[in-house]
C-alpha cells in the first residue's frame, strides 16, 4: 500500500459536494469545484463512495491474503454463558437465532458451555435449538475468568474449526470474545442487532448500531474464521423443539490453562434490583423530573406491579436517588426491552442511545416538547406525580382480572 | 509503578443523522472531545499518582488533531503522552488498534497498570481493551467500578468488576490491564497551572515503523472486519400522545399497552 487508498477521479467529480455532506469525519472539502480529501482525517469508512453519483471515488481496498483455509471452517458456536450459576437467557436466544441461520448454511448449531456441574443444565439447550454440545465441566471453571474461558475456547476453535462464533454482547461476552478473535486471529463485530447469511459466500452479514444508534454499519469478516460476533440481549428470539437431544462431546483441560494470575475472591449480588435491567421484559425509568429521592418509591411502585425491572437516567443517578448500575444511557447501560416506560424523563440524547432500541417506548413528562415524545409509541403529557400512581393502580386492576 | 491509560477522540455528540432524501451524513460543526469513559481512566491513574507515586501516560491512536485530547489529559494531571498518529492506521477495526495500542505499550517498556474506559461513545464495541490484553496476554479486569488497593511488593491490584447481577472482586497479578465505568470516580477539571504546562509539553508522534509494525499489519489491510454499508435506521412510527384527564389517559394507554404485555 504506497499511498492511501482513496481517490478522486477528477474528470468525473463534478463538484456537486455529496460526499462533502456524508463525510462523518469532516474529511471533505471542495475546492475550485472539485472534491479533496484531507487524508490525515479519513478513515476510509465509504460513505463518501456510496453516495456519490458520478462514481468518482474510489477506494482500494486491500488484498487480504487468505491465511486461513475457509472451506475447512463448519457449523455455528453459540458461546452458553452463566448467570448465577445458571443458563442466561440471552444464550436461549443466540440459539433460536442460531438455527435460523444454520438453515442458510446447512450446517449445525453447536453450544459451547463451560463451567461447573454442567450436566443437569443441559437439557433445556437442546430443546432451544442446540445439534450438539461441547462441554468442559470443571471445578476450576465455576466462576467465569475471561483469561481462563478464552485459553479453553481458544483450543475449542482450533481444533473444530467452527464458521461462525456468537455470544452475547453482555460484561462477560464482550470481555471473552475480544480476547479470543486476538488469539485466534479473526474478526469480531461488537454488540450486533441483526444478523444475515449472504449464502453464495457463506458470510455473516452483521448489523450494528454506531453513533449510540444513530447509523447503523454492516460488517463483514471476509477472510478469517470464525466470524465473530457478540449480539445484543432481547434482541433475538428463543425458540422451543420440544423433546429433543442430541451429541454430548466432553473436552478437557490441563492445569496450563489456567491462568494462575487471576483470582476469583467473591461475589456481591446486586440487591437493590430485583430484576436484571439487562434482561428485563419491560423497563420503567425514573429521570430529573421526580424532584428528590423519595419519590423513587413511585417508580419502584409501578415497576414491581408490571414485574418490570427499574432504570434510571443521569440525572438521577448523579443526584444520588439510585445506585449507577440502575443508570441507562450512554454512560451506563444499553437496553432493549419490550416495553420501556420513562417517567420524568426528557430525552437528551445520552439517555435516548441506550434505550431507544427498545420496542415499544412509553413517555410519561409534562412537557409536551420534551425529545422524549418524539421517539415514544405512546405517551402521556402531565404530572407524573399524579399519572405514574394511577398507572400502577389500573395495572394493579388489570392483573386481578 | 509505571500506569498507561489509553483513551480516544470522540466526536462530542452522537447525534448524526442521515438526510433520508440524499441518504448522506448531516453533521453541523460536530467538535471533539475525550471519551467519556476514558474520562474516568485518565482520572483514576492520576490518583494512583497521588495515592501510590505512580508514573503516568497517556496514549492514543488517531489523526493529528487527537493531540488536543492529549493535552487535556496532560492538563488534567497526567505526566507524559504519547501520540500513535500515522495515515497507514486510517481505517483500522478493534483488532488492529489493539495491535497498534500493545506495540506502543511494549515500546514503553515494564507498564504496570493499563488502563482504559469500558469502551468509546462513537463505536460502543469495548473490545479494544480486552484486545489489548490479549496482545500482550495480560490479565484483564473490565468494568472495574473500584481499585481497592495496590501491593506494589507482591504485585497485586484489588478490584471491583461490574457485572449484570451484582459485582464481584478480583484479585490480579501485576502487569494488567483493566477497563473502567462511570462509578469509579469522578473526573477533575484542568487546573491553570496544568492546562500552562501540558500547552508546552512536547508530544511525541509515534509511527507504525517506530512501533516495529509493517503497513499491511495495520489498518484497513490489518483488519479482518470490514465495514460494507452504512445506512439510517429505520425512523419510528409517530406515536400516540394522549393529553388531557389524567384518568382517561391512563386508561387509553393502558389499553394500548394490553396488547404488548
Amino acid at each position: 500500500m504506497k499511498e492511501k487508498g482513496i481517490k478522486i477521479i477528477e474528470k468525473k467529480c463534478t463538484g456537486c459536494g455529496l460526499c462533502l455532506k456524508a463525510c462523518p469525519f469532516g474529511a471533505i472539502s471542495i475546492i475550485n469545484k472539485k472534491a479533496i480529501i484531507d487524508l490525515e482525517k479519513c478513515t476510509l469508512c465509504g460513505a463518501c463512495k456510496d453516495v456519490c453519483k458520478f462514481k468518482a471515488i474510489v477506494i482500494f481496498k486491500p488484498q487480504i491474503v487468505k491465511t486461513k483455509n475457509l472451506e475447512e471452517y463448519k457449523g455455528i458456536w453459540i458461546f452458553i454463558e452463566e448467570e448465577n450459576y445458571k443458563v442466561a437467557p440471552v444464550s436461549f436466544e443466540l440459539l433460536g437465532k442460531a438455527r435460523e441461520l444454520a438453515s442458510h448454511l446447512n450446517t449445525e448449531v453447536v453450544g459451547i458451555y463451560l463451567g461447573y456441574n454442567l450436566k443437569e443444565k443441559i437439557k433445556d439447550l437442546f430443546r432451544k435449538g442446540a445439534d450438539k454440545l461441547i462441554l468442559i465441566d470443571k471445578e476450576e471453571l465455576k466462576n467465569f475468568i475471561a483469561e481462563n474461558y478464552a485459553n479453553a475456547i481458544s483450543y475449542l476453535i482450533n481444533k473444530y474449526k467452527p464458521e461462525i462464533f456468537l455470544a452475547g454482547a453482555t460484561s462477560k461476552g464482550r470481555s471473552l470474545v475480544s480476547r479470543i478473535a486476538v488469539k485466534i486471529h479473526t474478526g469480531l463485530t461488537a454488540d450486533c442487532t441483526g444478523l444475515d447469511i449472504d449464502k453464495e459466500k457463506r458470510l455473516l452479514i452483521q448489523t450494528r448500531p454506531a453513533f449510540g444508534g444513530n447509523i447503523m454499519a454492516q460488517i463483514i469478516t471476509p477472510s478469517f474464521r470464525p466470524q465473530m460476533a457478540t449480539v445484543r440481549h432481547k434482541v433475538m428470539k428463543e425458540i422451543e423443539r420440544g423433546n429433543s437431544w442430541g451429541e454430548i462431546i466432553e473436552e478437557n483441560i490441563d492445569e496450563s490453562f489456567i491462568d494462575k494470575r487471576i483470582k476469583f475472591l467473591e461475589f456481591i449480588p446486586d440487591v437493590s434490583s430485583k430484576v436484571n435491567l439487562a434482561e428485563a421484559n419491560i423497563i420503567v425509568s425514573g429521570g430529573r423530573g421526580l424532584g428528590k429521592k423519595e419519590n423513587f418509591k413511585l417508580i419502584e411502585e409501578l415497576a414491581s406491579s408490571l414485574g418490570a425491572a427499574v432504570g434510571a437516567s443521569r440525572a438521577a443517578v448523579d443526584s444520588g436517588w439510585i445506585a449507577y448500575s440502575h443508570q441507562v444511557g450512554q454512560t451506563g447501560r444499553t437496553v432493549s426491552p419490550k416495553i420501556y416506560i420513562a417517567c420524568g424523563i426528557s430525552g437528551q440524547i445520552q439517555h435516548l442511545v441506550g434505550m431507544q432500541s427498545s420496542k415499544i417506548i412509553v413517555a410519561i413528562n409534562k412537557d409536551p416538547q420534551a425529545p422524549i415524545f418524539k421517539i415514544a409509541n405512546f405517551g402521556i403529557v402531565g404530572d407524573l406525580f399524579e399519572i405514574v400512581p394511577l398507572f400502577t393502580k389500573k395495572i394493579k386492576e388489570e392483573i386481578k382480572k | 509503578m509505571k500506569v498507561v491509560v489509553c483513551i480516544k477522540q470522540v466526536p462530542e455528540t452522537t447525534e448524526v443523522k442521515i438526510d433520508p432524501t440524499t441518504n448522506t451524513l448531516i453533521r453541523e460543526g460536530v467538535t471533539s472531545i475525550i471519551n467519556p469513559f476514558d474520562m474516568y481512566a485518565i482520572e483514576e491513574a492520576i490518583r494512583l499518582k497521588e495515592r501510590y507515586g505512580a508514573k503516568t501516560w497517556v496514549i492514543t491512536m488517531g489523526p493529528p488533531q487527537a493531540e488536543e485530547a492529549l493535552r487535556e489529559a496532560l492538563s488534567m494531571g497526567i505526566e507524559e503522552a504519547i501520540h500513535l498518529s500515522d495515515k497507514a492506521f486510517a481505517g483500522s477495526d478493534t483488532w488492529a488498534t489493539s495491535l497498534v495500542l500493545a506495540k506502543a505499550i511494549e515500546k514503553l517498556e515494564n507498564v504496570d497498570l493499563i488502563i482504559c474506559g469500558k469502551q468509546a461513545s462513537d463505536g460502543d464495541t469495548a473490545q479494544v481493551g480486552p484486545g489489548i490484553a490479549s496482545h500482550l496476554n495480560l490479565p484483564q479486569a473490565t468494568y472495574v467500578r473500584k481499585i481497592q488497593e495496590i501491593d506494589m511488593e507482591r504485585k497485586k491490584i484489588y478490584v471491583e468488576r461490574l457485572l449484570e447481577e451484582g459485582y464481584e472482586s478480583l484479585e490480579i497479578t501485576l502487569p494488567a490491564l483493566i477497563t473502567v465505568v462511570k462509578e469509579i470516580n469522578e473526573p477533575r477539571l484542568p487546573s491553570l497551572r496544568g492546562k500552562i504546562r501540558a500547552k508546552k509539553q512536547p508530544i511525541p508522534v509515534w509511527k507504525h515503523k517506530d512501533l516495529g509494525l509493517k503497513e499491511e499489519e495495520v489498518g484497513l489491510s490489518g483488519s479482518p472486519t470490514q465495514v460494507v454499508k452504512v445506512f439510517s435506521p429505520p425512523p419510528r412510527e409517530k406515536g400516540k400522545i394522549f393529553e388531557g384527564d389524567a384518568n382517561e389517559c391512563v386508561e387509553k394507554l393502558v389499553k394500548e399497552l394490553k396488547k404488548f404485555l
